[in-house]
């Protein structure tokens, strides 16, 4: 009874547990509810993945109508793998929730803060697990509109104007992929991904399709904040509370990356979108762009967390460069590079939010002296962007091994070589925090005062470390799932 | 029909598809860009219903004497997207309502110059 319905408990228990947290008012009561969620949620995903793995595909019926016409759960590696990772780190970034929460926001809030990230990860399944195109959006608009009170419970002012930014640019983006929908289902008149993969076929030529695959482009673009559409993110991720940009930063986009892929891989399959439309192309250039205009803007970044953020907007990048290859090798290193960001920014930023909890701030001048103060908190910071940079023994290394061999793969050594510079770059941002950390002095005695961070923050930070390190060593699970994704992403779209 | 006559219900659509981005990007009051957001919305709503015309079709309930029906899909559907515009534009008020307690203005510019002071 349980496990057939699996599919659908991913998404209905987040979802029914988030208005009961309201009603438990107390902040910490409402940790522990969330916690248990995110717990069960996790196992859900964990159990899916394993039957993925050993029988293939799950297909589920909604409510018993049957598909094209009911809605349908479809879950293949693809985005099992992904659901895995989203409920992993919102399961680890709840663990640290309770200590920073009640460090940063107020009492009154705090239930309402668990609220809104129980739905924001319930949309975030929901947009991954559904099959069917309408279905995306609805869940797309869940999980931004609670992304965006998220981001509005910062303590800082400019967190409303930040949330408020988003709000628009967000909408512009949903609304974009709602037309695009729409005109799929005008010329296809299904809903339904697979059936729309089907009926498309003989449609490339048609108008209105490449109309909708514009459309679907712009706004996907939108909300996984590709250059230079990107400009909601740094605000966002800088203003929001400190657990709530490690739980964003390592997931919202990523299941934007995801929505991305399903959408020009297995609803207008590989011809479409890359030969009768140049999305290659434009693909390759804005990932380039947003790879060293990103870097380039980190490196001048004060605010930490900004410094961050943009990062993201660069690392992003290569996730589409992945993506715009079009090869099972630029397949893979794109849902590698899903798995091992979330890992990277997902430590990164609790390691802020542990900085935050001592200093009251993550700007590079209350980064200065943390090394002695703070040695463990520095210490995963220093690993973290090592793994950014993409030093081999972790997972950022494993990444852009693939990216340059599907660039050397079709004979683009130019990329391969733009993409080991762009690394030189993040070099020089990281270089920035181990500076201010382990070579500089605290301003004033208050800084030299400060203690390492509570174990309730350590624990969740290091956890991700670890995997860093540890996925960058044996990489027979990630890679092996990467490539089973990659190949049935193309299987179905080619 | 002609076509540039006979699909007027999709030149309205295009033609608040671009007032309502134009008022979004143009207006500096984040109300004003929240009344374009809107319109830019109810755009894309007329869109999803002119989709269910179907020529000659009869309002979709079952009846023996009608053979044809207008598709009553798109009208679910976009009572959906109805419903998450409502919930978009209370939040935004809502967002707006706490920036003018925050700044003491509702125009960008002078949020902008207020932040650029600290």
């Amino acid at each position: 009874m349980i496990a057939s319905n699996l599919p659908a408990l991913q998404v209905v228990i987040p979802l029914l547990a988030a208005p009961l947290a309201v009603m438990l008012r107390r902040g910490n009561h409402a940790w522990l509810w969330a916690q248990l969620v995110c717990i069960a949620a996790l196992v859900v995903s964990f159990a899916l993945l394993q039957t993925v793995m050993s029988d293939g595909p799950i297909s589920y019926e909604m409510g018993g109508w049957a598909p094209p016409w009911g809605i349908e759960y479809y879950v293949d590696a693809v985005n099992a793998f992904v659901l895995l990772i989203v409920s992993a780190i919102a399961t680890i970034v709840m663990l640290a929730a309770r200590t920073s929460v009640a460090a940063e926001i107020a009492q009154d809030k705090q239930s309402l803060f668990y609220t809104a990230y129980l739905l924001c990860l319930a949309g975030l399944l929901g947009i991954t697990i559904t099959g069917d195109a309408f279905n995306v959006f609805v869940f797309l608009e869940i999980s931004s509109l609670s992304t965006y009170i998220l981001v509005s419970l910062g303590r800082d002012r400019r967190a409303l104007t930040a949330a408020f930014q988003y709000l628009i640019m967000g909408t512009i983006g949903a609304t974009f992929i709602l037309i695009g929908v729409g005109m799929l289902y005008m010329s296809t008149g299904t809903l339904n991904m697979l059936d729309l993969a089907a009926r498309l076929d003989p449609l490339s030529e048609s108008r209105t399709v490449q109309a909708a695959f514009a459309f679907l482009a712009v706004g996907i673009s939108l909300k996984l904040a590709l250059f230079p559409l990107h400009l909601w993110l740094p605000n966002a991720y800088a203003f929001a509370p400190s657990v709530a940009s490690a739980f964003l930063a390592a997931t919202a986009t990523k299941v934007a990356v995801y929505v991305m892929l399903r959408f020009f891989f297995t609803i207008f399959g590989v011809d479409l979108s890359f030969e009768v439309m140049p999305l290659g192309f434009t693909l390759k250039v804005l990932a380039l762009l947003a790879i060293f205009a990103g870097s380039a803007v980190a490196i001048y970044q004060d605010n930490v967390k900004r410094l961050l953020a943009y990062s993201s907007v660069a690392q992003i990048g290569y996730m589409i460069l992945g993506i715009s290859f079009a090869s099972a090798t630029g397949l893979t290193a794109t849902i590698l590079h899903l798995f091992n960001h979330a890992m990277m920014k997902g430590g990164l930023f609790l390691a802020l939010a542990a900085v935050f909890y001592r200093t009251g701030g993550v700007s590079v001048a209350h980064f200065r002296g943390l090394g002695k103060t703070m040695p463990w908190t520095m210490l995963a910071v220093v690993i973290g962007g090592l793994s950014l940079i993409g030093v081999p023994l972790t997972v950022g290394f494993i990444s852009k091994w693939y990216l340059v061999l599907a660039a050397l793969e079709q004979d683009l050594w130019p990329i391969a070589m733009l993409v080991l510079a762009g690394s030189l770059l993040a070099v020089i941002y990281v270089w920035k925090l181990v500076e201010a950390a382990y070579f500089q002095t605290p301003d004033s005695e208050a800084g030299a005062m400060v203690r390492e961070a509570p174990l309730s923050l350590l624990i969740p930070t290091w956890i991700l470390i670890v995997a860093n390190i540890y996925f960058g060593i044996d990489t027979s699970l990630t890679v092996g799932v990467a490539q089973t994704a990659a190949a049935s992403l193309l299987g179905i779209g080619g | 029909m002609s076509t540039t006559l006979g699909l007027y219900n999709y030149w309205i659509v295009i033609f608040l598809m671009m007032v309502g981005f134009y008022v979004v990007i143009a207006h500096g009051n984040l109300i004003k860009k929240v009344v374009g957001l809107n319109i830019f919305q109810t755009s894309v709503f007329i869109l999803y219903i002119t989709m269910g015309k179907v020529d000659g079709g009869a309002a979709p309930i079952l009846d023996d004497a009608v053979t044809a029906y207008s598709n009553p899909l798109p009208h679910v559907l976009i009572l959906t997207a109805i419903v998450v515009g409502v919930a978009t534009t209370a939040l935004a008020l809502a967002l707006i309502v706490r920036i003018k307690e925050a700044y003491g203005t509702v125009e960008e510019e002078e949020i902008h110059s207020q932040d650029e002071s600290l």
